[in-house]
């Protein structure tokens, strides 16, 4: 499928930038994401294909305009509840009660 | 999580606390086995890993030869192997050829020897320019590739993870194994950088 995950040969979005002695992770938040995806996938509620293809469905300027981890979370979010293991409802709900510090 | 009460929670800090206390709630995840896989990719997976390949490889012919025909099972001969390692394809830089990797279409590393990909391979400019411009962007990481020199840039696909076998470095003759591991860098298996002898 085409998209804007298809980037070989694109012109014009910016320098490489190098992060000298770069650690694994940037924040605690990427390495839940990333534990999250290990804890997910006995579960079978998609395979490495479709979590690949969660991201690649990202419109084209959240993908350019958003980072590594923060693909993998939208894809989490959009395939667990398309899959309806979660609803988005309760998902927005546990997140404006988090923002609030309620939980 | 959740230690930095005194500034408001980035917009991925709280959908990420969110999505997993939903999943803890559900009983689909165990917050304790996260954070044994983060460690293993934070402390124990790593370059130091393909660098031990690398060093067999210069200092052990036969091994060479099973790792360029068969890089997966040779790699697991060292004891590494798992996901995003399942097909692996060791490439050979020679006097004629140099090798770089890139995953146009995503991120796809080879884990079990080079661990979690640096952010710069994970980011469209390297995507977008290591096949347009591959001799440009080795010499913005100080590589020169003379013109009579081949470039080859290996883009992963969703299955097949390559990793770079670089050229051991002249004057590194009376090295052991171990010593030669230590000069080995993540870049060089990558294909961004060389490999120096020590000074």
């Amino acid at each position: 499928m085409n998209g804007i995950h298809d980037l070989g040969g694109m012109e014009g979005v910016g320098e490489i930038e190098v992060e000298a002695d770069e650690p694994v992770f940037h924040a605690e938040w990427e390495k839940r994401v990333f534990g999250l995806f290990f804890g997910l996938a006995p579960h079978g509620f998609f395979n490495l294909d479709e979590f690949r293809h969660g991201i690649e469905r990202m419109g084209a300027a959240a993908y350019l305009n958003t980072s590594y981890y923060e693909h993998w979370l939208g894809s989490f979010e959009r395939l667990l509840t398309e899959c309806g293991a979660i609803s988005a409802e309760e998902l927005e709900q546990r997140c404006r009660e988090i923002a609030k510090g309620a939980k | 999580m959740g230690s930095a009460h005194n500034r408001p929670l980035s917009d991925p800090e709280i959908r990420v606390k969110a999505l997993e206390s939903l999943l803890v709630d559900k009983g689909l995840i165990d917050p304790k086995a996260l954070d044994e896989l983060v460690d293993i990719y934070e402390t124990k997976v790593g370059p130091h890993n393909g660098a031990q390949v690398v060093a067999r490889a210069w200092t052990d012919p036969a091994y060479k030869q099973r790792l360029l025909e068969d890089g997966t099972a040779a790699i697991a001969e060292l004891g590494f192997s798992g996901m995003q390692g399942e097909d692996m394809v060791v490439v050979e830089n020679t006097a004629e050829v140099h090798n770089m990797l890139v995953c146009t279409l995503c991120s796809c590393y080879p884990w079990p020897t080079l661990g979690l990909p640096p952010v710069w391979y994970k980011a469209a400019p390297y995507r977008s320019r290591a096949v347009s411009d591959p001799r440009g962007v080795l010499k913005e990481f100080g590589v020169e590739i003379s013109d009579d020199k081949e470039v080859r840039v290996w883009d992963s696909t969703a299955e097949v993870r390559y990793m770079v076998l670089p050229e051991r470095p002249a004057g590194t003759g009376n090295l052991s194994e171990e010593e030669l591991a230590a000069l080995v860098t993540r870049d060089s298996m990558i294909g961004v950088a060389l490999v120096s002898a020590p000074k």
